[in-house]
């Protein structure tokens, strides 16, 4: 066991430390399209949310091992920079890069998977946060069952010509372009028959239908498709391979879902509330009810937080088994952060319904509003039963559900 | 960085679990809490010796082998795995790291060494500093101590005892000296012994340092806390596996029960309640040694979290194994129940919690 990083680090962490003093209090011109998007400080220098991308990008807190061709930093991959700079700027408080599904998941496929001409035309902008993608995977009758969807794309001449609808497409409406999962091979089994296209939005024949979720807040989007035609080469990959690069992408997701940093944030966030809110004349973290409650959560976020250095080392150190150890973030990190806000919500009782812009709100409404959100994230990208099934018959190798014969 | 065990760590810990696998077997566990074979246990300890599980954290000088808590974590999630029906926690661990903490030169070098050769084997009982119950206590007064102390732990085959009293003050007593009285508490958990003891002007020494200062005790206890996590990680590890084998075996309804998803997902919830208990202990034992700032709270959080995992683990892995998981035949019982005293003993997990609220106002 040894959790230092060595001197070369120290210096490096320096570096971050006083770019981030330099940066302090920086707000945004423009809206943030993510819901848990930071807003910004105050009091610092103003820009837009792309501007911020490319001195990120300069300095190499971002998109740090992105080759310099198609717009990333061109450093090398290195684990510990990367931990030290998202440690960096969470306790400064200094806004992190933008995300989003075309910087998380389809930069790293380009990357993997692209063609030349794929990664020219669209990594950068995508990591400038110009480019917005959506996912168009889900479908209404393909959802745990994904390998099931329908929509069709034939190639008609030198075009894809698609039909079909996707569902729960976060950011339709603002994206420019959607990396999405057709049925190509109709011939071909199940999973042998899907092909991973890129399409532009603004094609003839795509019609976005916003869908409200029980936040009121964050968008999903149905997408129909009507004879969208777009040219042969948005392809990534073979015919038929799509799924094999959809799942490269969906373990991108699942991983970092809900970091348990993040959560510690909110952890701290509820005990200093606790310490503020007084319920009959005493402090919330007085009452030992509340705040057992609070040191059980806490526990449960240490021991995430230190598997997250495990899986970190294991990185480091090639050679150590944690293939089960990967397998269960995403379900024990989206149910204990969605526990941590649910909590919140409970000490403060009457208090904790209040949403939207009611007097009386705490934290902008902040615990509400993501107690929601994560429930969306325990369904959304393989609901925990999914993941139950993953870790059982991938991690602990227990059989498969028999097949029920097709009527 | 690495977060992580040394191979030297792992090669121990594979030396105990295979020494346990062989001598402490299922057969042999029962003919040892049955009563029916008394020395038997005095003969595993005795193997479990020879590889050195008295030594680990005695410092060198002493005769020891200097190693850091997170050895001993190690060795004491063999154990739980193995329920290893042997003393560990309180000889080789908190008693060591009682008197490195509270002793004056001369306690050291003479108590840390004879543990180091099996001289002398210490029982603890800091169960009234901790939380006193009813009316337990000790009080010391002209090198006496009198009262009563309650879950002593090793107590049996000790020749020495650390008690407390209520204000972490720690002393050593004879264990065979004729004015103390030990009486066995019969527990659910066979494995191990747990004693009352009711001193009666029994002559006492005083750790020196542990009389203006809490902080040896506290330290001795964050070690056994650590080690009843691990012990428990261990135990809860091996009903996971108990439970998934069996799964896969048995059959119903045409197909191996493990296939239903009623049952392969409550495998699957106890491996992700389980799996980052690993590194919670693993980093708790680590700070112990190395980052003094954070050691108490890991060391509080994880004995209350592992607590609870394991607790619906032992329940959960006996459910999988429906009817026989309750029966004495298959002996699944015995890391339930092992599981069971680990969560209350040193503190149960409201009382460790609070601790661990404690150390952050």
């Amino acid at each position: 066991m040894d959790l230092e990083y060595g001197p070369e680090y120290q210096s490096f962490t320096k570096e971050v430390q006083s770019f981030c003093k330099k940066y302090k209090g920086l707000s945004f011109t423009d809206r943030s399209n993510n819901p848990l998007g930071s807003s910004g400080g105050s009091g610092g220098p103003k820009m837009s949310r792309s501007e911020w991308q490319k001195i990120l990008i300069e300095n190499g807190y971002f998109a740090r091992s992105v080759p310099k061709e198609y717009g990333g930093y061109g450093g090398k991959a290195d684990i510990l920079k990367n931990r030290i700079i998202a440690a960096e700027f969470s306790k400064s408080k200094t806004p992190v890069a933008m995300g989003g599904q075309g910087i998380d998941m389809l930069v790293p496929t380009l990357l993997e998977m692209g063609t030349e001409e794929q990664k020219q035309a669209y990594i950068e902008p995508t990591l400038h946060g110009e480019m917005i993608w959506c996912q168009g995977y889900s479908e209404p009758n393909a959802g745990s069952d994904l390998a099931s969807l329908q929509t069709k794309g034939e190639l008609v001449g030198d075009k894809w010509v698609i039909n079909g609808q996707k569902i729960w497409t976060s950011t339709a409406q603002y994206s420019q372009m959607c990396f999405c999962l057709v049925r190509t091979e109709p011939d071909a089994p199940k999973h042998a028959g899907i092909s991973y296209l890129l399409i532009p939005m603004d094609t003839p024949g795509i019609e976005i239908r916003p869908l409200v979720d029980m936040t009121l807040k964050a968008g999903f989007n149905e997408v129909f498709f009507t004879d969208v035609k777009i040219p042969a080469s948005n392809i990534v990959g073979k015919r038929g391979e799509g799924w094999a690069v959809a799942n490269a992408t969906l373990g991108h997701e699942r991983g970092s879902l809900a970091p348990p940093d993040a959560t510690m944030n909110r952890v701290n966030m509820l005990m200093q509330l606790m310490k503020e809110e007084t319920l009959d004349g005493k402090p919330l973290i007085e009452h030992p009810i509340y705040r057992d409650r609070l040191m059980q959560i806490q526990g449960k976020v240490l021991a995430q937080q230190s598997h997250a250095l495990r899986l970190l080392s294991a990185k480091l150190n090639p050679g150590a088994d944690v293939k089960l150890g990967k397998m269960i973030q995403k379900l024990t990190g989206t149910e204990l952060r969605h526990e941590l806000e649910g909590l919140a919500i409970d000490v403060m009782g009457e208090i904790g319904t209040l949403y939207e812009d009611s007097p009386h709100l705490r934290n902008e409404g902040t615990w509400q509003f993501i107690y929601m959100y994560f429930l969306g994230l325990i369904i959304g990208g393989g609901t925990s039963q999914i993941q139950k099934n993953i870790i059982a018959e991938r991690g602990l190798g227990m059989p498969k559900e028999p097949k029920v014969k097709e009527a | 960085m690495y977060f992580g065990l040394s191979e030297e760590q792992s090669f121990f810990q594979d030396n105990v679990r295979k020494y346990l696998e062989e001598h402490a077997t299922i057969d042999n566990i029962k003919h040892i809490t049955n009563g029916d074979k008394k020395n038997l246990s005095e003969e595993i300890h005795n193997g479990l010796l020879n590889l050195g599980i008295n030594g680990l954290l005695i410092p060198e000088k002493f005769g020891g082998l200097g190693l850091d808590l997170l050895f001993a974590a190690v060795v004491s999630e063999a154990l739980g795995g193995g329920v290893s029906p042997t003393p560990f926690i309180a000889p080789y661990v908190m008693a060591p790291e009682a008197i490195k903490h509270a002793g004056n030169k001369s306690q050291q070098e003479n108590y840390l060494s004879k543990i180091a050769t099996n001289e002398y084997r210490f029982g603890v009982g800091f169960s009234e500093f901790i939380g006193k119950r009813n009316d337990a206590g000790i009080s010391f007064s002209d090198n006496t101590l009198n009262g009563r102390a309650m879950f002593v732990l090793d107590a049996n085959n000790a020749t020495h005892l650390l008690l407390a009293d209520e204000k972490g003050q720690i002393f050593v007593i004879d264990a065979k000296s004729t004015n103390i009285e030990i009486i066995n508490l019969v527990t659910v958990d066979k494995t191990r012994q747990y004693s009352e003891v009711i001193c009666e002007n029994s002559e006492a020494e005083l750790l020196e340092a542990s009389s203006s200062s809490t902080d040896p005790i506290d330290q001795a206890i964050d070690a056994g806390r650590i080690m009843l996590a691990a012990d428990s990680l261990g135990a809860s590890q091996n009903m996971i596996d108990k439970a998934v084998d069996y799964a896969m075996e048995r059959k119903q309804f045409g197909r191996a029960i493990g296939s239903f998803q009623a049952v392969k997902h409550m495998c699957a919830e106890m491996a992700a309640d389980l799996e980052p208990c690993y590194a919670l202990v693993w980093h708790a034992a680590h700070c112990y040694d190395h980052s003094p700032d954070e050691a108490r709270l890991m060391a509080c959080h994880a004995k209350a979290h592992v607590s609870e995992m394991s607790k619906g683990i032992a329940k959960k892995a006996t459910e999988v194994h429906g009817g026989m998981g309750f029966t004495d035949l298959l002996g699944l019982h015995y890391w339930f129940k092992r599981i069971g005293l680990n969560r209350q003993i040193l503190g149960s997990p409201e009382l460790v919690r609070e601790e661990a609220y404690k150390t952050q106002v």
